[in-house]
């Protein structure tokens, strides 16, 4: 693009940065050999799940379990749909 | 009734990822229920180009072998509604796919979605063969190169006969996607025409692709092309190749840029 162009034209003309950014974290996760990631976030889920299993019924399928890794850190975030629980002997 | 399209072409690099995912972004646009898979086992990519790669929890793998259920591992874009995306697994390889669990994903997908969008793995083994076993329609990427022309005629060969459509005795829709088309320089005979890879290939034509900066950009930015810079010609030829495969008829063209008047005037040609 010329200068002309890049002065006028879009504001994101540089992508590289974005570019590299994003393998960083990426790559930063995928060598520190938590390769199976998913295995332990299964492991994780199953295990909560039956915790809560103990106390009330819960599906498999009402389960819905996030991920958005950061450069420092990552947000997990476990859905877990609760039916309404009947209080018995209420008035 | 959901419609299966594999997005193949048998060499590398030729750009079968930019364009699941460019075709699955504005396939989704049109509001249509899209899920763009990841075959490409152990080498996944997919998720990188749309942007996803910090939110994949579980996979295909994941999914196959029953550790997840399938909602669970659908990833929904965060820019298109009803647009979604099933990853590969980074850490197991190919053998892990097995037929049979592949037959199931796909039928739950396809009783979920209207069109389910499969990225191949470049090669003609085990991975891209399940990937294009379910087709209903194949989109055979190629780059007016001879070495694509040559992989992409294998490609095509399989296509009738290892799929499950063909082996039913019935065809398979085929479609060429030329990529990384520059019509300069075919004019000045330095690069395949169109009309040549057409007469060699004899599948129809589902659209051209300029080769274009907008293309590394997008993925860059970890966006497909036709979100990034819909303006470009690229994703304007994109656009142009998914309503196709909604139905309508569209004369092909090779879009070209689009220029504002102070950019002609003091650009010139570029």
């Amino acid at each position: 693009m010329s200068l002309f162009g890049s002065l006028f034209g879009r504001g994101t003309k540089t992508s590289a940065p974005v570019a590299r950014d994003r393998l960083q974290i990426l790559l930063a996760h995928e060598r520190t050999g938590e390769g199976n990631e998913s295995d332990l976030l299964s492991k994780l889920q199953a295990e909560i799940l039956e915790v809560i299993k103990r106390h009330i019924p819960v599906e498999q399928e009402k389960v819905q379990v996030k991920l958005d890794r950061g450069n420092s850190v990552s947000m997990l975030e476990i859905d877990i749909e609760v039916p309404q629980i009947r209080t018995p002997g209420r008035p | 009734m959901a419609k299966v399209l594999v997005v193949t072409s048998g060499k590398g690099g030729v750009g079968k990822t930019t364009s699941t995912a460019a075709l699955g972004a504005a396939l989704a646009q049109t509001g249509q229920n899209v899920v763009v898979v990841d075959f490409d086992v152990g080498l996944r990519n997919l998720d990188l180009v749309m942007g996803a790669e910090r939110r994949v929890v579980f996979d295909l793998i994941n999914v196959i072998q029953g550790d997840a259920k399938l909602s669970q591992a659908l990833i929904r874009d965060k820019r298109i509604e009803t647009l979604s995306i099933l990853p590969a697994s980074q850490t197991r390889d190919k053998d892990a796919l097995t037929a049979e669990g592949v037959a199931r994903v796909m039928q739950e997908l396809r009783e979920k979605f209207d069109w389910v969008v499969c990225d191949s793995p470049a090669g003609i083994e085990r991975g891209a063969q399940l990937a294009m076993y379910h087709a209903d329609h194949a989109i055979v990427v190629t780059n007016p190169e001879v070495s694509s022309v040559r992989d992409s005629d294998r490609i095509i060969g399989m296509l009738d006969s290892t799929t499950e459509k063909a082996k039913g005795g019935g065809k398979i829709e085929k479609h060429l996607l030329l990529t990384r088309y520059d019509p300069a320089r075919a004019a000045r005979g330095e690069m395949l025409r169109i009309e040549d890879v057409l007469e060699i290939l004899s599948i129809p034509l589902l659209g051209i692709i300029p080769e274009s900066e907008e293309v590394l950009r997008a993925s860059n930015l970890g966006a497909p092309v036709t979100l990034s810079s819909p303006d470009s010609p690229p994703a304007r030829a994109y656009a142009e190749a998914a309503r196709r495969l909604e139905g309508e008829k569209l004369e092909i063209t090779v879009p070209t840029e689009r220029r504002g008047l102070f950019a002609r005037l003091f650009k010139g040609k570029s």
